[in-house]
């Protein structure tokens, strides 16, 4: 085992994921009391884009692994794919961005490789013996906890998005391409599409700013009407309220809470939301969250760093002028 | 096509969690334990697919947990499964997710199950892991967080949905496969009364340590992560409320998102 601290470099058609630039903040951390070096892993086809990105983020080195049995992703041959990197690179830590793919995927790999693995990680440090602990939200963010890895074994994270301020550096990584990753024979799994939805809005979690409706927004007409143009305004993806969803007033694509979506955001603004402990659950890790709420003693002024106790049909439009103004 | 369905019993969501004072665990005196709601929408499918198809030839609900967790296994039973497998054993209570895939690979292997599904992710641990972990451990492939499924009349193949940001990855998969159930898939029914009653005459099969032949070697090759210290999530300070009219409230909240809280 190696000191280095290996880092899977998420992309999709050729674009480098923004959470990959913050998880290697933590790993050059890491590989300063290691002494190791951080190697960045970026798979697919086309990726030269990905790899240029990855480069001024201010990693060591870096490995491609490129085919076109790899252009979309599927869980086996990019299992294999990561797996086969890792062995090569031999690291003592795999950090990876805690995305779709991401979740997806560390599972296989942290299984095949005999691994520890720990989900949507906050913190990481090391203890006193040596090996990785982590710090990660359980209970639907109600508790958090530490994980602690045992010694002399691979440790694998994921890392939550926009926890950790995105690294720059100097583009000095050396690029392998390494070519025989295995895995491109198994055709068990195979994407054939990648069918964007949401008529190209912003998805929730893709967003650093989130704007969300509940159900007193009354229809999806007035989610058009208000929600909308604020969250064109700040260039925000537009979330909304288990309640809202269940009534139809947006998709289900949109939920933010326990069986919607949890976000991260540097922003949130919850529009004519209680703030249920169903909702909570998906948005309470946000940086900063305001709430709009004519009810004073709603749940999400416990967590909001700034409120407006008024009407959002009249708040949020004001709040829409007011963003345009500050753009102008 | 015999479908293998995995649930997990976990405190309800609403539940206030209270962590015990040495921080090792949370109190679970009193608290309301449910069938983990993803895991909900994964039985309902496995129900669902017997209604739609002449090929469905058993459903087998599997459960790990103490004793109490029995009472998960009744809830599939009602909806639907027609046997349980409660694996049962103090030793499984300190497995990680990985160890525990470990664990369910080595006492379902070879019991020819087709489709194995499961919800994406469980609400107390909230990782997820379980799933694909479990596939990997068994060789097969699986689809995660599947959101449309259409399986071919074969039963041979399956071409799914599955979510990730802003868009779904539409996926062709062989069977046998594993699957992951996000919402939206299909609506989980509630158990009749009848059926409840039904339910208690299905056969459960409890199984300990002892009963998973290869278990020790499998738990012991993988994973290991032991969670400590539980706490509250850091208190956020106190908010700050702005008055005023709707116009000058707003212009105020965005100087102050520009300028001290610097997100916009």
């Amino acid at each position: 085992m190696t000191n280095d601290i290996l880092i899977f470099a998420e992309q999709r058609d050729g674009k480098l994921h923004s959470g990959v630039a913050q998880t290697i903040t933590p790993a050059r951390e890491l590989a300063a009391k290691t002494g190791g070096q951080v190697v960045a892993v970026v798979i697919g086809d086309g990726i030269d884009a990905a790899v240029d990105a990855v480069k001024n983020a201010g990693v060591d080195r870096i490995i491609s692994i490129t085919s076109g049995d790899l252009k979309l992703y599927s869980a086996l041959r990019f299992r294999s794919a990561l797996a086969a990197a890792i062995q090569k690179v031999d690291p003592k830590i795999v950090l990876a961005p805690a995305t779709f793919m991401g979740r997806d995927l560390l599972p296989r790999v942290a299984m095949r490789l005999g691994a520890g693995l720990a989900t949507d990680v906050t913190e990481l440090s090391f203890s006193g013996n040596g090996a990785l602990d982590v710090v990660r939200p359980v209970y639907n963010g109600k508790a958090f906890c530490h994980v602690n890895f045992p010694a002399g074994k691979l440790a694998m994270a994921s890392v939550r998005v926009n926890t950790f301020a995105a690294a720059a550096g100097e583009a000095k990584a050396s690029v392998d391409a390494m070519s025989d990753a295995g895995g491109a024979g198994d055709d068990r799994i195979k994407t054939t599409e990648v069918a964007r939805t949401g008529g190209g809005v912003k998805d929730v979690t893709e967003a650093d700013i989130v704007v969300s409706g509940g159900r007193s927004l009354k229809s999806e007409d007035n989610f058009n009407q208000l929600i909308y143009p604020l969250a064109g305004a700040l260039d925000a993806a537009v979330g909304a309220s288990r309640a809202a969803c269940d009534a139809g007033y947006q998709p289900h694509s949109r939920q933010v809470g326990l069986t919607g979506k949890t976000v991260t955001p540097k922003l949130y603004i919850a529009c004519g939301i209680s703030g249920a402990i169903q909702h909570l659950a998906g948005m309470r890790g946000s940086k900063c969250i305001v709430a709009i709420n004519t009810d004073a003693e709603a749940p999400i002024y416990k967590i909001a760093d700034y409120g407006i106790v008024d009407d959002l049909f009249k708040v949020v439009p004001a709040l829409t002028e007011a963003v345009k103004k500050l753009n102008a | 096509m015999k479908l293998l369905v995995l649930i997990k019993q976990v405190p309800d969501s609403t539940t206030n969690i209270k962590i015990r004072p040495d921080g090792e665990d949370i109190d679970r005196a009193g608290v309301k334990m449910v069938v983990n709601p993803f895991d909900e929408f994964a039985i309902e499918l496995a129900v669902q697919l017997r209604e739609k198809r002449s090929d469905v030839e058993s459903i087998t609900a599997l459960t790990v947990g103490p004793a109490s967790a029995a009472e998960a296994l009744r809830t599939a039973l009602a909806i639907g499964a027609d046997d349980g497998i409660h694996l049962q054993d103090d030793a499984f209570a300190k497995l990680d997710e990985l160890q525990t895939a470990a664990l369910i690979a080595a006492a379902v292997k070879n019991q020819g199950y087709d489709l194995i599904i499961r919800g994406k992710q469980e609400i107390d641990l909230d990782s997820g892991q379980l799933g694909p972990a479990l596939a990997e451990a068994l060789d097969l492939p699986h689809v995660g967080a599947v959101t449309a499924l259409d399986i071919a009349a074969d039963g041979e193949s399956l071409k799914a949905n599955r979510r990730i940001e802003g868009a779904d990855e539409i996926v062709e998969c062989a069977i046998p496969a594993l699957l992951t159930i996000e919402k939206g898939l299909v609506e989980p029914r509630y158990p009749s009364l009848p059926n409840l009653m039904k339910a208690k005459k299905k056969p459960v099969k409890t199984m300990t340590a002892g009963d998973v032949s290869g278990y020790a070697d499998a738990v012991a090759k993988v994973g290991g992560t032991e969670i400590h210290k539980l706490a509250p999530p850091p208190q956020r300070p106190p908010g700050r409320i702005l008055t005023g009219d709707p116009a000058e409230a707003a212009a105020e909240l965005v100087r102050l998102l520009r300028e001290e809280a610097k997100v916009i």
